[in-house]
């Protein structure tokens, strides 16, 4: 064994799961999924103390479409692989459902949550970066009650989020999609699966064939999934249609002020921001093809 | 430290079984350790290299990512129960035939992905059996003869299941 020893307690409610937490605190870490926090204890890149596992909650589980305000409500520990093979998802969150192919790879699929990612924070990973694109709302619930975080305040840092000590994510809502809204999701890795060099999710609203409002959300670029908010503006009153392959010139100068890449084991950060601004042009041209 | 152990009862392969499992062991080790199972093998220990997956009630996941205390009350079906019911054989042949087993450490992990890959992607091509596949690492070969395998197997199941029945339209889309 390569890990270091811990407690294991496996929850049968989330009643049991505040408890533990009010009685092992910070030393507890929950365990959903366990496709990133298993490989970390097995590196010993980190040791939790107790560790609470939840992966038997059926309550966290499943995808539910509700009506005014349309919505979809994901669960926590709904698989990547059930998120894959959701006609609601494709459906209603398609930006989403095209993100999550290039999630992991297909025996971690099986496993792995959406509420563990969104928790974990890992600055390269999907879901965070269409969580924030759509500014989805995550569900943090505590003995007793419950609050809602918007993507936005949700991502606060490297593996950092606005859990409290005492709350469990126990669901995401992603709005559902509207009819003059378009998304696209693409990222560059070296091997599909693998984590990304950079990635991107766009959220456009059109009024015709103008953009009245966008969102870019790039991710494994900084500490945490980012907006490109000059990039967004300098968008908005673009005629959509007109797009070509290559980015307008004030669309990449903007995106070069949003953003200060951080660089990796892989490519510096000048490379990163590089690719942000080909992969942005690369998928405002691809939306406009499909488009037509 | 805790020296925590439980109790647990699962089904490896066809096999009903009791164990007392320190709480820290992941399953690929204890199937290598105390079932004698050693045909999952442990690359990485960290989900990168693909080489110890299992089946686990019928679905492919890592066994060095799942701790054997959550197989409580689960079937586990490791390469060894696989080969035995059949269901790898024309894989297991195919990859014979196109040389696709070389050192062979990759082989049983990338063996079940590819039942994975024929069970529910049997319209792949060459450039999706490589994605497919992407989650298992090879240090001999290339991929190429693997590939090369894996694509055999889809065409003769394909042309089989044109034969058997040639005016059913077929729903074999690749399910992504």
């Amino acid at each position: 064994m390569k890990n270091e020893d811990f407690k294991y307690i496996k929850a049968t409610s989330l009643e049991e799961v505040f408890a533990l937490q009010a009685k092992y605190g910070e030393n507890a870490q929950i365990l959903a999924g366990g496709q990133s926090l298993i490989p970390m204890i097995n590196l010993r890149m980190t040791s939790p103390a107790t560790l609470i596992d939840i992966s038997g909650l059926q309550d966290l589980k499943g995808i539910t479409h509700q009506h005014s305000p349309g919505r979809v409500a994901i669960g926590a520990l709904t698989t990547h692989a059930q998120i894959l093979n959701s006609k609601t998802v494709t459906e209603h969150v398609p930006l989403l459902a095209q993100a999550v192919p290039h999630v992991a790879h297909l025996a971690i699929r099986n496993s792995g949550t959406i509420g563990g990612s969104l928790a974990l924070a890992d600055p390269a990973a999907e879901y965070p970066c269409v969580a924030l694109a759509l500014n989805a709302q995550v569900v943090l619930k505590r003995k007793g009650g419950e609050r809602r975080v918007s993507a936005e305040e949700f991502f606060q840092g490297l593996y950092k989020t606005a859990i409290e000590p005492g709350e469990v994510l126990t669901a995401v809502e992603f709005l559902e999609v509207a009819q003059n809204q378009r998304t696209f999701f693409t990222e560059l890795a070296r091997r599909k699966g693998d984590y990304a060099l950079v990635g991107l999710a766009i959220n456009l609203t059109l009024q015709g064939s103008v953009i009245s409002s966008a969102r870019l959300a790039f991710m494994a670029l900084e500490d945490r999934p980012v907006l490109a908010k000059q990039a967004m503006k300098s968008l908005v009153g673009q005629s959509f249609n007109s797009t070509t392959p290559h980015l307008s010139a004030n669309v990449s100068d903007a995106l070069r002020k949003d953003i200060s890449p951080w660089g990796d084991l892989q490519v510096t950060g000048e490379t990163k921001s590089h690719l942000a601004g080909v992969i942005l042009g690369r998928a405002l041209f691809e939306m406009a093809v499909q488009n037509v | 430290m805790s020296d925590q152990s439980l109790e647990i009862s699962l089904r490896v392969n066809s096999q009903e079984v009791n164990a007392q499992v320190p709480v820290r062991m992941h399953l690929a080790e204890f199937l290598r350790e105390s079932m004698d199972l050693t045909g999952s093998h442990l690359g990485c220990e960290y989900g990168a290299c693909g080489a110890c997956q299992v089946h686990v009630d019928g679905l492919l996941v890592r066994g060095c990512l799942t701790l054997a205390v959550q197989a409580q009350g689960k079937h586990v079906e490791t390469v060894e129960g696989l080969t035995e019911k059949g269901v790898l054989r024309e894989l297991q042949n195919a990859f014979l035939q196109h040389n696709a087993f070389q050192c062979g450490f990759c082989s049983s992990g990338m063996l079940i992905t590819a039942l994975e890959i024929t069970n529910h992607y049997p319209n792949a091509d060459r450039e999706q059996i490589r994605d497919l596949i992407s989650g298992n690492y090879c240090r001999c070969t290339g991929y190429q003869s693997i590939v090369d395998a894996i694509e055999s197997v889809l065409k003769d199941q394909r042309l089989r299941n044109q034969l058997s029945a040639p005016k059913a339209q077929s729903e074999m889309g690749v399910d992504k």
